[in-house]
């Protein structure tokens, strides 16, 4: 049932010119960061050289592309999320779904999955285009797939956050809007938030805002670095904004 | 909970649904068996669009049971709504999709098994008239056609009970000739519960009719009760303090004795004897507190106006 409300997503996501606008401009953008990359790369390459121990093109070209790619998605994903619910309710075809034998959960996650499934296809293109280096040199293979994780977690949080915001309002673009200031406001205040707490010596209360910190989960995995607690606050956020928009949807059903 | 018979397909008690401090729906008793077709009538506002979104589980009640053929929609909603087929007031229709692309998802997230799915969308295409443009862009379908496809997404399912609010609003009188055909062949299945404005229709089709008002069901009835009274040998009587039915079924020439609705109590008599000259009388004696006493009114339309003004 999942799988087919996710399916139906898709199908709706590339019927719109929206979709394509988005994949579009993602692989200019990124194509143009990971170029400009390639040629700075070429250009510092002979004193690379000359270091004990270089850094490689993967670290140098790659790992950039991904945090750009990141960047894109922040503004990608609220667009594409503010579809799902708010503007399904606005057209009031949200009915055509609660009438059916499915319960509130398998509709937020088919909804979830199916812009998910969007931004795999995304992440898949861009990485599409480091993995053209394998041609003519050694890439770091451990590293890029780390990187393909990080940013589909990442972007994973932004869909949820998304879904939860989309739920909130039939106002698709203040859907988009709301979606794209929480999470601008959750990068920018999650690691202060983190730091001022264990300033203070309040250790736990760190950790747990942590889960709102989608940037400082993201970083270890961008440098490679498999960092349990980071991904489990990454699936945390996942869960929380999922769980919400269940909750907030259901609430309407049952308090109207 | 009591369990309903098997013939039962709705069967609802007591529902209340409030908005905060006001109550849209209060205390509505419902009841529909197999191959009947209800006519819920109402002016606007009146709680009938509420009713529905709770029978087909949308909305959930402050107080009350629903029971689908038996299964409580709110304990087991999944097995209950897998019955129900609703066509809300505006059709949920997805534009981006193609109508037979719409119809597979619908049939689909209704659980119909897969081999089932193919002849249950050819027939629901067939039962509405859409096979000639099953291929076609549900957005660029003309208004009539949307309706076709709305109503067609809630009996592809087959499912028990369908659920129509205003089926037939903005379409031409061709198409509603057409509609009104395809829920009185639909009828013969299943049972149906239709919303609707337009009077003429629901005599036409419907078996029973409910008429509510400010949330609460004023008038329950079947047709063909509305039609022997058309015929003239039934009388309404207002009574303020109104005897045992016993009582007035005594009189000479009263055939039965029913209540209809608030403190209205209809009569039918035998076509030979008139009691009207000994029930006034005997009204003034027994101080029943008479304050209406009419042949009952000949149409839908005048016990609606009657009851909702």
């Amino acid at each position: 049932m999942i799988l087919t409300i996710a399916a139906k997503e898709l199908k709706g996501l590339f019927a719109s010119p929206l979709a394509w606008m988005v994949l579009t401009a993602v692989q200019l953008i990124a194509g143009y960061a990971f170029l400009k990359r390639l040629d700075d790369f070429l250009q510092i390459q002979p004193q690379l050289v000359q270091l004990a121990s270089p850094p490689g093109v993967t670290e140098l070209v790659v790992a950039p592309l991904f945090a750009t790619t990141a960047i894109i998605l922040l503004f990608a994903v609220p667009l594409l999320g503010m579809r799902s619910i708010a503007e399904e309710r606005r057209n009031q075809t949200m009915v055509f779904l609660t009438s059916a034998p499915i319960s509130m959960t398998q509709i937020v996650l088919g909804k979830f999955v199916g812009l998910a499934l969007f931004v795999v296809l995304i992440v898949a293109l861009v990485t599409a285009m480091p993995l053209s280096l394998a041609v003519s040199t050694q890439l770091d293979y451990g590293l890029i797939a780390s990187l393909c994780a990080g940013v589909l977690l990442i972007a994973a949080g932004f869909a949820a956050v998304s879904l939860y915001i989309s739920s909130l309002t039939t106002h698709p673009m203040a859907a988009a809007f709301g979606a794209f200031a929480a999470l601008l406001l959750m990068i920018l205040m999650g690691e202060a938030a983190g730091d001022g707490l264990r300033a203070r010596g309040w250790h736990l209360p760190a950790a747990l805002v942590q889960v709102f910190s989608p940037l400082k989960n993201f970083e270890p995995l961008g440098k490679g670095l498999v960092d349990s607690y980071a991904i489990a606050c990454s699936v945390l956020l996942i869960v929380f904004f999922i769980v919400l928009a269940v909750r907030r949807l259901d609430g309407r059903r049952l308090r109207g | 909970m009591s369990i309903p018979p098997d013939a039962t397909t709705i069967y609802a008690r007591g529902l209340t649904r409030r908005f905060g401090a006001h109550s849209a729906v209060n205390k509505v008793d419902l009841e529909l068996r197999r191959g009947e077709v209800l006519g819920f009538l109402g002016p606007n506002g009146a709680g009938k669009t509420t009713t529905m979104q709770m029978l087909t589980g949308n909305l959930a009640p402050s107080e009350g049971e629903i029971a689908i053929c038996g299964v409580d929609l709110l304990a087991r909603p999944a097995a209950a709504k897998a019955r129900i087929g609703y066509l809300p007031e505006s059709p949920p229709l997805y534009r981006e999709l193609t109508v037979d692309e719409y119809l597979q998802l619908a049939v689909k997230l209704h659980r119909v098994p897969k081999w089932k799915r193919h002849d249950a969308v050819a027939r629901a295409k067939e039962r509405c008239g859409l096979g000639d443009v099953s291929r076609k862009l549900i957005g660029t379908l003309s208004k009539g056609y949307q309706q076709r496809v709305g109503i067609a997404q809630a009996i592809a399912h087959e499912p028990d009970v369908v659920v129509l609010d205003e089926p037939t609003v903005g379409l031409d009188p061709n198409q509603i000739r057409d509609i009104r055909e395809l829920i009185r062949e639909l009828g013969g299945t299943h049972s149906v519960i239709l919303s609707t404005h337009i009077l003429p229709e629901v005599e036409a089709i419907c078996d029973r009719v409910q008429i509510m008002h400010h949330g609460s069901i004023v008038y329950s009835d079947t047709i063909a009760a509305l039609k022997a009274i058309h015929s003239g040998r039934t009388v309404l009587l207002g009574l303020r303090r109104p005897p045992a039915d016993a009582e007035l079924a005594a009189l000479p020439g009263v055939t039965k004795v029913e209540h209809a609705g608030d403190k209205l109590i209809r009569l039918q008599l035998a076509a030979d004897r008139d009691p009207t000259e000994q029930l006034v009388a005997l009204s003034v004696e027994k101080n029943w507190g008479l304050y209406q006493l009419a042949p009952a009114q000949t149409r839908l339309e005048d016990v609606f106006v009657n009851l909702t003004r």
